[in-house]
């Protein structure tokens, strides 16, 4: 049972991994924010970082088949605090997606639903009797990923809840989906993006529109991106130096510490800075793919893919629409992007990566 | 180990572990996952490399716009005074609307002219016309704005509203009120298209203020100095973090005209509500001491980017207020003339002292019969009689003794039929006819009888108030004629023509114009005590049918001409007066008084130092009224 605590047993190489990324975005969100109203948050991202890096010495310490067991309950608080949300929470550019803590501290309950979701999608498929899901289990699941992620865009908050997607299917590719009905999904919806997309906010739709043709409105709804690729493509091979991107520095890149951090970072790190930060991310979901690999069961497996689903979601829409190469979502990059409650879930899921792995030698 | 969990638990999940079949399956999905993510990782990476290292260049060129901003420093105008050093033309201290053109949002165009009382299809057009032109070169939208339009400036400008408004240190004009020597100030306004593509204007860039008409636009060069510039490093709420260099403007020189305010505003009151012209000279430097037209327009108006609108009701008034008649006006000379016809005839010896010719009312000439504008006759008249009292037909008579082309020549050696080459643009040449002109203009030969017409200054001759000011002030100096000029000349100018003219003919054709005013003549009225004023009266029937279309009866009368100087000998000041439609010659004569009585008032004034020059002219010279915001 000791062996299960060892520290020796941990996936370093994730954590170190995990620490570099975070590292790199401290460094980063002080450059972007050197003189603006918002150069404290390089600080507090720090503090964020340590008490991710509690959260996931306990989400490590906490067996997850115990987690699995609470996934009921878990769910239901879910459920719970989505509804509270838009009662309780202020609104914060346009949406609802905060519970005030007090003491400044404010609470985004639809990134620890992630955590939520990851645990439920393992337990639903890890449960199952036969190797292949049917029909109705197929309903179910999507149901059951359905209903929070509906609540979470109605915020609304689309890019969160579409976060929620991967993670389900996930479940669903490594549950053994039929072939025949993965297909017969992508037709359905592609016959319900019609209806789709008069469900779509007005700004959703002009974002989807502006990433068709970004010059459509080059100082309007197209403005974040063509600046972002700009300040992209000033960066280079070789960057413009630390602090010294005119783009970032300037302000003409938004939100150069959030969701367009990225942007920023190659306009000071340029391409040789790029590949850096991929390689490390490349590492973080291979060591996870890893981890997965050597699950002592399905859950375990389950709760590895998960997280490396989601992240790698995170990644490719974050840095993808950096580069014009994703429609504009406000999602995080995972780790670098500010933000306390994104750092803690990812921090936290992590923490269920290793909890996985330190049980790997069990039974 | 697990089962035991389990079964502490009771809500765990039973736990199926990865063995068999169920390690095959996992293991195959999770290598087809792996690919994913390597495609994933590939597809993201080729968005970098297209953008960071294919396209480096364009990028790294866009970041570099979006920081440069040049900003110009608009140069002050000159102001313009008057001869005694007053201000005429001032500027007053505003700010300058440009529209940025690096930030430009063509959806912002509509409700930034809205915003600003414009057309939005006339600024939609300014834009288009700075197409060619690089984006860092600013559209200058308004020059001076209204209270309303600052406030919509200050509320949308910036990152939030219309990042493309700016607003920079900027001068507006300002000109006397009522128009006053609107036509000799001019005014200034935006350099047009076709403005641009002449060499004369080249060194302007679009959107520059530039002088359109009189003294603004001849002295242009001198007035409008050169505009600097502002290089500085802005960020996207175009605040300027860094200024990278700065050009400073050479503020355009002050000018100062030979222009009297005193006697101007004189001749500005005398032909209130009149149309036509006075012109005032000294003969002797060929100074310029006033210069009115009127109708006349407020230069004030232009001085803020007139509107297309405005500028057409301007262009379309029946009564020409653009139209500046102390130079352009070409008309017939009516009886003014008979003082150079009666030169040209003792010059030319076709007539000496002792001719004479009886007057009863009219003559037969080339089987026409040409009447007297005095019914009964003046009787047996000489050259002076004839002068002072304007007998036509004692001129009929000495026409055809000198004949046309002898005319001619003395009409354009005193400066008649070429301009007088006033530094003001847009002077015309009005015309002399002979045979030659003629044959050349209408391929017909000359026939005796137009001569008598030309003889009174009808038919084919035409003059501009200022050749006729500049033809007598000369022949009333003995033949020195000194070129009109408005801006004073640091070393005198030699005279424009030196014609040898006898004195003792100078002198008898001098002694009938002062009998005009002083003896019995057709301007007796206008007599000034003390000075001796001389001048000749004309009445011209209209030269062009510009005014037909009125339908108002006093548009059909005759133009009223007066040509005067004073003293009669070595002139100080010689005065030309049209009167449009004023139906006689002595009704521009008191025109002509009241300037020459109020040159010689002035100098009496000065010759005592204790008192200060009391005028008139303050009253055109205070502040703007603040009604120009209102528009």
């Amino acid at each position: 049972m000791a062996a299960y605590r060892s520290v020796r047993n941990l996936d370093w190489a994730l954590i170190l991994v995990a620490i570099a990324l975070a590292g790199l975005g401290i460094l980063q969100i002080y450059s972007a924010t050197i003189d603006t109203a918002w150069r404290s948050a390089w600080w507090k991202q720090g503090a964020y970082l340590c008490a991710g890096f509690f959260l996931m010495w306990l989400m490590t310490r906490i067996d997850y088949h115990t987690l699995l067991g609470q996934v009921p309950a878990l769910y239901m608080i879910s459920l719970g605090l989505l509804v509270l949300t838009p009662l309780v929470g202020g609104y914060v550019w346009g949406s609802k997606r905060w519970i005030p803590l007090g003491f400044g501290f404010k609470f985004q309950p639809s990134e620890f639903v992630k955590l939520v979701i990851v645990l439920l999608v393992a337990r639903y498929v890890s449960e199952l009797r036969s190797d292949r899901l049917d029909v109705r289990d197929l309903v179910k699941l999507g149901l059951l990923v359905g209903i929070p992620g509906a609540l979470v865009a109605a915020q609304p908050d689309l890019g969160t809840s579409l976060t929620y997607m991967p993670v389900l299917l996930a479940g669903l590719f490594f549950g053994g989906m039929r072939w025949q009905h993965a297909v017969l999904i992508l037709v359905a919806g592609a016959l319900l993006m019609p209806v789709g997309w008069f469900m779509l906010k007005d700004y959703q739709k002009a974002r989807l529109e502006t990433f068709l043709d970004p010059m459509k409105d080059p100082m309007g709804k197209g403005y974040q991106v063509i600046q972002s690729k700009i300040a992209v493509g000033a960066g280079g091979i070789w960057g413009r130096g630390v602090a010294r991107g005119s783009q970032t520095q300037l302000r003409f890149l938004p939100v150069a510490h959030t969701d367009f951090l990225i942007s920023a970072f190659a306009e000071e790190h340029g391409f040789v800075g790029i590949l850096v930060v991929f390689g490390l991310y490349f590492l973080l979901l291979m060591q996870i793919v890893q981890n997965a690999q050597a699950a002592p069961d399905r859950a375990g497996m389950l709760i590895c893919m998960g997280v490396c689903s989601l992240l790698l979601f995170h990644l490719l829409v974050n840095a993808g629409m950096a580069v014009g190469r994703m429609p504009v979502t406000g999602i995080p990059l995972p780790l670098m992007s500010y933000g306390g409650s994104s750092m803690l879930s990812v921090f936290m899921m992590l923490g269920l990566v290793n909890n996985v792995r330190l049980r790997r030698f069990a039974a | 180990m697990r089962y035991l969990r389990a079964e502490k638990d009771p809500d765990s999940i039973p736990e199926r572990p990865l063995f068999g079949d169920e390690t095959r399956f996992a293991a195959g999905r999770i290598a087809v996952f792996q690919y994913v993510i390597v495609t994933v990782f590939i597809y993201l990476l080729l968005g970098y490399w297209d953008l960071q290292v294919l396209n480096q260049e364009f990028y790294s060129e866009k970041a570099e716009q979006n920081q440069i901003k040049s900003l110009p420093i608009l140069a002050p105008r000159g102001k313009i005074l008057d001869r005694d050093g007053r201000v005429i033309v001032d500027n007053h201290e505003s700010f300058r609307l440009i529209l940025s053109r690096d930030s430009l949002r063509p959806a912002h165009l509509r409700p930034i002219a809205l915003g600003l009382n414009m057309d939005p299809a006339e600024l939609e057009a300014k834009v288009r016309r700075y197409q060619n032109q690089p984006t860092w070169f600013a559209i200058p939208l308004k020059e001076e704005l209204s209270l309303d339009e600052l406030a919509f400036v200050e509320a949308f400008r910036g990152q939030n509203g219309f990042p493309e408004l700016e607003l920079i240190r900027s001068q507006y004009r300002v000109y006397p009120k009522e128009g006053l020597a609107a036509h000799l100030l001019g005014y200034v306004g935006e350099i047009s298209d076709a403005e641009l593509n002449s060499p004369e204007w080249a060194h302007h860039n679009p959107g520059d203020l530039i002088g359109k008409a009189g003294v603004e636009r001849y002295y242009n060069d001198l007035l409008s100095g050169v505009d600097g510039q502002r290089q500085v490093r802005v960020d996207n709420r175009m605040n300027t973090r860094e200024v990278l260099g700065v050009k400073d403007a050479i503020p355009g020189r002050n000018l100062r005209l030979t222009i009297d305010l005193d006697l101007q505003v004189v001749a500005e009151l005398a032909m209130e509500g009149k149309r036509g012209a006075v012109v005032a000279l000294d003969p002797r430097s060929g100074e310029v001491l006033a210069l009115v037209s009127r109708p006349a327009f407020d230069p004030n108006r232009f001085a803020s980017r007139i509107s297309a609108r405005e500028f057409n009701e301007l262009i379309q008034d029946p009564y020409r207020p653009l139209f500046n008649r102390a130079l352009q006006a070409q008309l017939a000379p009516g009886s003014t003339f008979k003082p150079i016809l009666a030169l040209a005839a003792l010059e030319s010896g076709a007539i000496d002292d002792s001719f004479t010719v009886h007057c009863a009312g009219g003559a037969t000439w080339y089987g026409r019969y040409f009447k007297c504008h005095r019914r009964g006759g003046h009787g047996t008249v000489n050259l002076k009689t004839a002068i002072a009292q304007s007998c036509d037909v004692f001129f009929y008579a000495v026409g055809n003794r000198v004949g046309i082309d002898t005319i001619a020549e003395y009409a354009e050696m005193v400066g008649l039929g070429a301009r007088t080459g006033i530094d003001l643009p847009g002077e015309k040449e009005g015309v002399v006819p002979s045979s030659k002109w003629k044959i050349r203009t209408q391929r017909e030969k000359w026939y005796a009888g137009e001569t008598i017409s030309v003889a009174i200054g009808q038919g084919a001759l035409t003059v501009t108030p200022i050749q006729l000011a500049y033809a007598i002030g000369g022949i009333a100096s003995g033949g020195v004629f000194m070129r009109p000029h408005l801006v004073r000349q640091e070393k005198p100018e030699p005279p424009a023509r030196i014609a040898g003219f006898r004195p003792e003919n100078v002198r008898k054709v001098v002694d009938g114009m002062c009998a005009v005013v002083n003896g019995w003549g057709t301007a007796a009225a206008s007599r000034i005590p003390d000075i001796e004023m001389c001048g000749k009266t004309g009445t011209a029937q209209l030269a062009s049918n510009d005014l037909l279309r009125l339908k108002n009866h006093e548009d059909w009368h005759d133009n009223a001409w007066f040509i005067g100087f004073a003293p009669g000998t070595n002139p100080e000041i010689v005065v030309a007066v049209l009167w449009e439609n004023g139906a006689h010659g002595d009704m521009a004569a008191p025109i002509a008084r009241d300037v020459i009585k109020a040159y010689f008032d002035k100098k009496a004034r000065m010759k005592k130092p204790a008192q200060p020059p009391a005028s008139l002219a303050s009253a055109w010279l205070a502040p703007p009224a603040l009604d120009r915001k209102k528009r």
